[in-house]
């Protein structure tokens, strides 16, 4: 009784409590500038932060279950002097307060013992719980005002942590590539934005929606995909995310990676799905073919990388792909008034959405206690930690298995649904987009099956084999809370993928609310099977392929016991007969990478390697050298700094000029302004 | 007969005649050579031989080395059971569709190159590196022949895309063409055949999957040689099931059925074995990185099969 | 016509794309060959298959010449001329095998994107039929572009040409004399083209290009 009368509150009251939550964490962060020296007190930050997060997902599940009928807004008399801040959680937005802030509860637990590790928490404390904080004003905000504030205030606080260790060059330089593109990403929000308002200026997303027909649709799809999509990493604006991701402490990288991109979807979304009014059907072009080449990229460059957080920073910038490969078929179904099709697309994206957000933040968890294990981020030094390290492994190994997309974890039941949703589209009314859609299964495709090479190097080269430096060989396990975050993440993958009904069933109300259309019911089909259109169609039960394969291993195990000889010995390794001592001789990462570098780097990255081999009697060591260029960064931004570069030593001369030149400048201004009076005029 | 109980049935089935395939191949192969060559049934006895063996495992082996077995092949051995065999319709296969097979196949791969890397020795990553390179595209084009196959059926479920091709809808097409070329490439590199990987070698630079499990004895090495069975098996009962369903049974359709169906399925399997020979008799081993070549030509292939199904679909 | 028929036709039809990938993917001088006399039985079945179907008796001769000319004297002669130079094993990409075949992907994108919507009042065979033809044709002029041996551009050539026959016998019967003169320009080009090659061997002693080009025109 007492439980559905704290419910019926907490879902009336929605709107109010999570601003009060937000608040909340702003007044932690706060306390935390004043008091940040004491270790005593960081963790109680910490723990601060992971109760009113759990409190906030709580929020966003009551929200979703026991929706507030009519939807409740609170306006707040805090902002701009003409217009109220307008808080509310609907339907998307309980949604991703949930992703954020499961999330960032479980993140926050496991950063209580990161205090112990720390070397200087005053530089991070501060900051954390307003990132966090920011993060949720963005998704509860209701007018473009808040959302921006919310937005910048994520950036900046985000900055503001990736350069807490600001001792290496390369920290700095991630600070300054983040700072200029998340300046530059929010300025093509705050034009979209002014966009939709339109002459009249309605801030409040009531408004814009209702002033949609007006909007040049086209400009807004284009300046959000600039403005969201630089922050979620959509190539070619991902630039900045594998520096200044890595270069956060870990745990903050696991909410950049796990949950800051996951709000920029959220951008994405609201603006595209909710604010923009019905799409065009190439609206789903660009969508599709930026998301093809990000998911492709990402995972491409991440298998060329040997330094744990920078690969799983780029897997981020591949998974946004898959992600935005679903939101773009969603946008063509939308369009092509196919809205089953749609609210698949959708529910698959999002699901996906969510399904990042878990393994991510778990890959980072482990990379962060492998790092302050051994110091080491690069993989070559590292080998071996799975008899050091035996919870990190299993639950980094859970990591692994759930975002390389392979059953029965998570991952794979969303790209599951998403081709599924690919198989749909045969149906739409556009040559292009028949050609485009399977060319863009092809690369998911590939993708899917690029991860998983990419985190056979991941996990083979860091946790197995033999320890290649005394760093990697004298690792010890992490602290308690660390591992308690990391199997919790771990077993809500499984279930996720174990039970993926429930989830698709909460996501329903989002698809209705946003295409006016929802999937059948999920949780009451047979056997916890999911069947999105029908079941002659496709069919897939995570539950009993689960049971099937723990049966069917169990099953072996004890016949094998039984029929089997006990006999058993440990040798050293046989390796053909010449087994070679030294570690250095295992596969390395850049070894496990080299065929996969030759077969797709050639072309897109450029790679040259050079093999310098001694004379013989020459006892110096040979040599192979990888040459790699990020044609991305070389295509586009490099151009772009030689350009600045260029003009600031040019308009330098100007800081060399006579009194009389000075005032010639000031004259020819003058002239030049009135005449545009004159012209404009006439 | 119940579902459950063909379903059943069939777990037996796939795993009673994986190694006698495997050693009817061998048969093929040496009879094609002018050998005599071993009996069909050798693998049975290769397997009882190497379970009453002693386990030797490495020194710095995890419990990942030691559990990787038993995974793999419980993995493939379901896989290997939800495609139909001589009857559709089974239980399981309401579980789980053509693309989840796919993933399941993936997910024993992924094991299988960790437990090559365990160990830490060279062959070992030589062998993951490259059967992951090859996977990379395998996959993909793999994926691309279920999008052909289940867009030409409306279905990613194997029984009702079994049921579809034996309809008088389903004719000819130049994209079901294309994806078995596909399929057939696809196969012969996952199950590590010639010209992609031999299955005879030992001790050659260019082997892939022997170099894997190159440090596994004993019942280990027992479980991964019939889980590799059981994929060749899987693989020619999926090219059967969708190309030349004739003759399978439909479930609960009784004993004669069954029986017609089961020796379809035989004859099946021995036209595929033989035909498997030919090939490998008749081709030679590429280099490695003409393996890329050949796949991305697998990989086209589906891809155009996909494309130009997804165009003749309007009109 | 039955489906089935039409379902035959189609299939010829794609498998001779199918043979043109085949012929972008090759990289010995001998399996071209092969591959490119392949092509054109399945160009000789095609157009007997539609000789057939539309009842039109001449179109069997076409497909008799192509059988005889494209499938069985000209690889011959082919075969003699690439002994004779010794040049075998030489098949030169400018660009990578990958790349290539994205890139023929990308042609037959084109080219279905192409023809499917002008020719929307012909039937969906006769459309296909054509965008088949038109894939293969630009598949012969990319063979044609990336290859840098002569003889692998005359065949590449020679497959462009195979596409234009199949485009040809798919509309509906095109008068005979005018497919014999077409044939005959080929063998003409291609007698055209070995001298060519002789006495390019001769000057330069290479058939590649890239060293004509290098060498500007200047004799030796």
């Amino acid at each position: 009784m007492r439980l559905a009368e704290a419910l019926v509150f907490a879902s009336r009251n929605v709107s109010e409590l999570s601003a009060a939550g937000v608040a909340l964490l702003f007044a932690l962060s706060a306390g935390a500038t004043a008091l940040a020296r004491h270790f005593l007190i960081t963790r109680s930050i910490y723990t601060a932060c992971a109760l009113a997060c759990s409190a906030l997902a709580a929020l966003g599940m009551c929200a979703l279950i026991a929706p507030p009928v009519p939807p409740v807004t609170v306006s707040l008399p805090i902002g701009l002097p003409f217009a109220h801040t307008l808080l509310g959680v609907d339907a998307l937005s309980a949604v991703f307060l949930i992703i954020v802030n499961l999330t960032s509860a479980i993140v926050s637990a496991g950063a209580i013992g990161y205090g112990v590790h720390a070397r200087e928490p005053q530089r991070v404390v501060p900051f954390y719980p307003a990132f966090i904080g920011a993060m949720n004003l963005v998704v509860i905000a209701q007018d473009a005002f808040s959302f921006l504030l919310g937005w910048e205030l994520m950036s900046l606080t985000s900055w503001a942590l990736v350069v807490s260790d600001d001792r290496s060059a390369d920290n700095r330089r991630a600070g300054i590539v983040y700072l200029i593109m998340a300046t530059g990403g929010a300025l093509a929000l705050l034009l979209a934005f002014g966009v939709l308002a339109g002459a009249h200026g309605g801030y409040s997303f009531a408004q814009m929606r209702a002033a949609t027909a007006l909007a040049p649709a086209a400009i807004v799809l284009i300046l959000t995909l600039i403005g969201a999509g630089s922050k979620a990493g959509l190539v070619p604006l991902h630039a900045w995310l594998p520096l200044a991701h890595p270069a956060a402490p870990s745990h903050v990288s696991a909410l950049m990676s796990g949950v800051m991109t996951k709000v920029a979807v959220y951008g994405f979304v609201r603006i595209v799905f909710d604010l923009a009014g019905p799409p065009r059907l190439w609206w789903s072009t660009p969508v599709l073919i930026a998301a093809g080449i990000t998911a492709l990229l990402g995972v491409l460059q991440a298998l060329m990388e040997h330094d744990l957080k920078r690969l799983l920073a780029y897997h981020t910038v591949e998974n946004i792909g898959i992600v935005f490969i679903g939101l773009g078929l969603a946008l063509a179904f939308r369009a092509a008034a196919m809205p089953i099709a749609a609210a698949l697309a959708f529910i698959a994206a999002i699901f996906h959405v969510f399904n990042h957000s878990l393994f991510k933040s778990l890959l980072f968890l482990g990379s962060g206690a492998i790092l302050n294990a051994s110091g080491e981020r690069d993989m070559e030094h590292l080998g071996g930690l799975i008899h050091r390290m035996p919870v990190t492994a299993v639950a980094f190994l859970v990591g692994c298995i759930a975002i390389s997309a392979l059953p029965p974890f998570n991952g794979f039941v969303s790209e599951w649904l998403t081709f599924q949703a690919i198989l749909l589209s045969p149906q739409l009314p556009e040559w292009f987009l028949r050609l485009l859609v399977p060319a863009v299964g092809a690369t998911l495709a590939c993708s899917a099956a690029l991860a998983a090479a990419c985190f056979v190097k991941a996990f083979g080269v860091t946790f197995l084999g033999r320890p290649r430096t005394p760093a990697a060989l004298a690792a010890r396990e992490t602290d308690r809370f660390s591992q308690v975050a990391m199997l919790l993440f771990a077993t809500l993958c499984l279930l996720a993928g174990v039970v993926p009904g429930f989830i698709m069933d909460a996501l329903a109300r989002t698809s209705q609310l946003l295409l006016g259309a929802r999937l059948a019911p999920q949780a009451t089909q047979p056997w916890l099977r999911i069947a999105p259109i029908e079941p002659t169609r496709g069919v897939y039960n995570g539950l009993l392929v689960f049971v099937m394969i723990a049966l069917a291993a169990v099953a072996t195990a004890l016949i094998a016991r039984r029929i089997a000889a006990h006999a058993s010995r440990r040798v050293p390794a046989w390796d053909c007969g010449f087994p070679d001592p030294s570690p250095v001789a295992q596969y390395s990462a850049t070894s496990f990478a080299q065929p996969i570098r030759r077969v797709f780097g050639t072309a897109l990255f450029r790679v040259r390697e050079r093999v310098s081999m001694p004379s013989p009697g020459d006892t110096t060591a040979a040599a192979l050298e990888v040459e790699l260029h990020d044609t991305v960064w070389e295509t586009f931004y490099a151009p772009v700094i030689r350009a600045v570069g260029t003009l600031a030593d040019r308009l330098t001369r100007l800081q060399f000029l006579t009194i009389r030149k000075y005032l010639m400048l000031v004259f020819a201004t003058l002239i030049l302004l009135l005449a545009v009076i004159g012209l404009s005029r006439s | 007969m119940r579902p459950w109980l063909t379903q059943l049935l069939q777990l037996a089935l796939v795993l009673v005649l994986a190694p006698w395939l495997t050693g009817l191949t061998r048969t093929f192969k040496s009879r094609l050579m002018r050998r005599v060559g071993p009996p069909p049934l050798q693998p049975y006895r290769d397997l009882v031989k190497l379970l009453r063996k002693e386990t030797v495992v490495a020194d710095n082996a995890s419990w990942l080395f030691r559990a990787a077995p038993y995974l793999i092949f419980a993995v493939t051995w379901v896989a290997a059971a939800l495609v139909p065999t001589f009857c559709t319709g089974l239980t399981f296969s309401a579980a789980a569709d053509l693309i989840v097979i796919v993933a399941l196949l993936g997910t024993a791969r992924f094991f299988l190159a960790l437990a090559g890397l365990d160990v830490g020795t060279s062959f070992g990553g030589i062998g993951a590196s490259r059967e992951m390179m090859f996977a990379s595209l395998a996959e993909p084009a793999m994926l691309m022949v279920v999008f052909t196959v289940s867009l030409f059926a409306g279905s990613t479920q194997l029984s009702y895309v079994s049921a579809y091709m034996l309809s008088t809808h389903a004719g000819l097409s130049i994209s079901l063409a294309l994806a078995l070329v596909a399929l057939i490439i696809v196969s012969l590199a996952e199950n590590a055949r010639i010209p992609v990987d031999n299955p005879a070698t030992h001790l050659e630079l260019t082997m892939v999957h022997e170099a894997m499990v190159l440090e596994y004895s004993g019942r280990h090495l027992a479980l991964i040689e019939a889980a590799a069975s059981l994929k060749l098996l899987l693989y020619l009962s999926l090219i059967a099931c969708v190309f030349t369903p004739w003759g399978t049974a439909e479930v609960d359709a009784g004993a004669w059925a069954y029986g017609l169906g089961l020796a379809a399925y035989l004859l099946k399997l021995i036209a595929g074995a033989s035909l498997l020979a030919v090939s490998e008799t008749a081709t030679a081993k590429m280099r490695v990185f003409r393996v890329p070549e050949f796949l991305g030509v697998a990989l086209m292939l589906g891809l155009l099969g996909a494309i130009l199904l997804f165009v003749s679909r309007l009109s | 016509m039955s489906p089935f028929d039409t379902d035959i036709a189609h299939l010829l039809a794609g498998s001779m794309l199918l043979v043109s990938f085949l012929l972008l993917y090759q990289d010995r001088m001998f399996a071209l060959l092969n591959v490119f006399a392949l092509q054109a039985c399945g160009l000789a079945l095609s157009v007997a298959w539609q000789a057939y179907l539309q009842q039109a008796p001449q179109l069997f001769i076409t497909a008799v010449i192509a059988l005889g000319f494209k499938g069985i004297i000209i690889p011959v002669a082919l075969h003699r001329i690439i002994v004779r130079l010794g040049i075998h094993r030489s098949i030169e990409t400018v660009i990578g095998m990958g790349p290539t075949m994205l890139f023929g992907m990308a042609l037959v994108g084109l080219s279905i994107m192409v023809m499917l919507p002008v020719t929307q009042a012909a039937g969906t065979f006769v459309r296909e039929d054509l965008a088949f033809a038109l894939s293969i044709v630009l598949l012969g002029l990319l063979m044609m572009v990336t290859r840098r041996n002569a003889v692998s551009q005359v065949i590449g050539f020679m497959s462009l040409e195979n596409g234009l026959v199949l485009a040809a016998t798919g509309a509906r019967g095109m008068p005979l004399v005018v497919e014999i003169s077409v044939a005959f320009s080929v063998l003409i080009a291609f007698i055209v083209i070995g001298i060519f090659l002789f006495r390019i061997r001769e000057r330069f002693d290479t058939v590649d290009l890239h060293a004509l080009e290098l060498s500007g025109g200047e004799s030796t």
